[in-house]
């Protein structure tokens, strides 16, 4: 009886605990947040290369470049009503550059202007369905240099799968002004005159147009839980001046002239990325390209990074890439190409070649940021280049992530 | 040519072929893919080289960065 008695009242007390779990009211509702600071990026580059196959001089000379590189992007995020994410970027980017074989756009190269300063703001917009697995972006671009003005417009959509996949779509337009630089020699009379301290002034130099269009397809796929892909394809569409006016060619009678290249030019890039996690500290990042275009130029790229994770925060990233292209239909080098030609250029970027590139990162993430400070993340990367041309090339990065 | 339209419709039909070989995965087993390393994009840090890159090489672009023009590149 007592055991009876012990039961019920055990019973009744769970019952009892049983009341007191009643759900109270649920006070966290919804509500839609303003766009507000997430995070901020520093990219920092120095870039230098050597060669001798300056466009400039037709495909001989000093090809001696730095770059520095400053760019800085603010990421705001915020929900609206309807529990869409929204991510405004705002972009700025300063580079300065020397260039040695700026003095010959002189023939005798005596150009003083041998540097030069490009800045490039960027709006970019993105809402997010996380509903709907949906997401639409819109942006803005403009860029100006002493030579080259440019503005660019873009806007794109993605949509995930039932099956881990995303398809995505970007079309782009980015429509530019070149300033009609020529080299001194082609240079109408009066077309300049000498300043006080020596320096050329050129009242008009005149511009002309190009425009390129871009519509990029995506796919990515999750193929297993530790393998994922992406196949990437772009048409480009590129009208107006393609060349650049203060690049000579020399023709087999020692005669000289200006690049000239087609108005047009098709590009059809397509690539693969596969990322795939080996073992619990290792990260295999692999990707292959094929390109081919309207003048005749086909090439293959194939990287491939290896991120070895020391610590969960601290990695690694040893990296390898290969690329490998022919010519271009209308590239000769220096005193090579007939005069019969209807197009010519001695620009070693169109030339036949293979390149190496190669060298490592140390990225630093720590979840309570380096030093417990806003810097959340460090990462410094270091690339030797070298192209069969002889061109040669260092270029250093560093990426301070701030939140 | 002929050659190089086969290899670019290879190319292309590769998810078509990997898609069947894919296993269902759950949220909860994303942790390796959703590591920042695992990224199916290009590393901030990378923006530079690949400026350059499309710079000193004729080609460029399907990899999330130029494809010509906003710069006095080709």
């Amino acid at each position: 009886m007592k055991r009876i008695c012990l039961t019920v009242i055990g019973l009744f007390l769970l019952l009892f605990h049983g009341f007191s779990q009643t759900a109270n009211a649920d006070t966290a509702t919804y509500k839609p947040r303003k766009l507000s600071f997430d995070e901020a990026n520093l990219v920092s580059s120095y870039y230098t290369q050597n060669g001798n196959h300056s466009a400039i001089r037709g495909g001989i000379g000093d090809e001696h470049v730095t770059d520095l590189a400053n760019g800085i992007e603010l990421k705001f995020v915020g929900w609206d009503a309807k529990q869409r994410k929204n991510s405004l970027t705002a972009g700025l980017g300063i580079d300065y550059h020397t260039a040695a074989s700026q003095a010959w756009i002189s023939k005798t190269g005596a150009s003083r202007r041998t540097d030069g300063l490009r800045i490039y703001p960027s709006l970019d917009w993105t809402r997010e369905n996380e509903k709907k697995g949906s997401s639409i972006s819109a942006g803005v671009y403009y860029s100006n240099e002493f030579n080259y003005q440019s503005v660019g417009l873009n806007a794109g959509v993605t949509q995930k799968t039932k099956t881990n996949g995303e398809f995505g779509l970007k079309l782009s337009a980015y429509l530019d002004q070149v300033k009609l630089i020529l080299p001194s020699e082609f240079e109408p009379a009066g077309a300049y005159t000498i300043g006080r301290n020596g320096d050329e002034r050129h009242p008009n130099y005149g511009s002309s147009g190009r425009q390129t269009y871009t519509a990029s397809f995506s796919f990515s796929q999750i193929i297993n839980t530790r393998l994922q892909g992406s196949l990437l394809l772009d048409l480009v569409d590129q009208q107006g001046y393609l060349g650049l006016p203060f690049h000579r060619v020399f023709f087999t009678d020692g005669a000289d002239s200006i690049e000239k290249l087609p108005s047009h030019r098709f590009k059809l890039p397509l690539g693969l990325r596969l990322n795939y996690f080996l073992g619990d500290n290792i990260i295999l990042r692999g990707y292959y390209r094929y390109y081919t275009d309207s003048w005749g130029l086909h090439s293959h790229t194939a990287s491939l990074e290896t991120t070895i994770k020391l610590t969960p925060f601290f990695s690694l990233t040893p990296f390898y890439r290969y690329y490998t292209q022919t010519a271009a239909n209308y590239f000769a080098p220096y005193e090579a190409h007939l005069t019969t030609d209807p197009y010519y250029s001695s620009n070693y970027a169109l030339a036949a070649f293979n390149s190496h590139f190669f060298g490592g990162g140390i990225r630093l993430a720590p979840p309570k940021g380096i030093f417990d400070s806003h810097l959340k993340m460090l990462e410094i990367r270091y690339g030797h280049y070298t192209q069969t041309t002889d061109l040669v090339s260092d270029v250093v990065s560093l990426n301070l992530q701030f939140k | 040519m002929k050659n190089r339209m086969i290899f670019v419709v290879g190319v292309a039909l590769f998810p078509a072929i990997l898609l069947p070989a894919c296993a269902p995965v759950k949220e909860y087993q994303k942790n390796r893919l959703n590591d920042s390393e695992m990224s199916l994009t290009n590393r901030k840090v990378e923006k530079n080289e690949l400026n350059f890159q499309s710079y000193r090489e004729g080609s460029s672009g399907a990899n999330g960065g130029k494809t010509g023009g906003g710069c006095g590149c080709n």
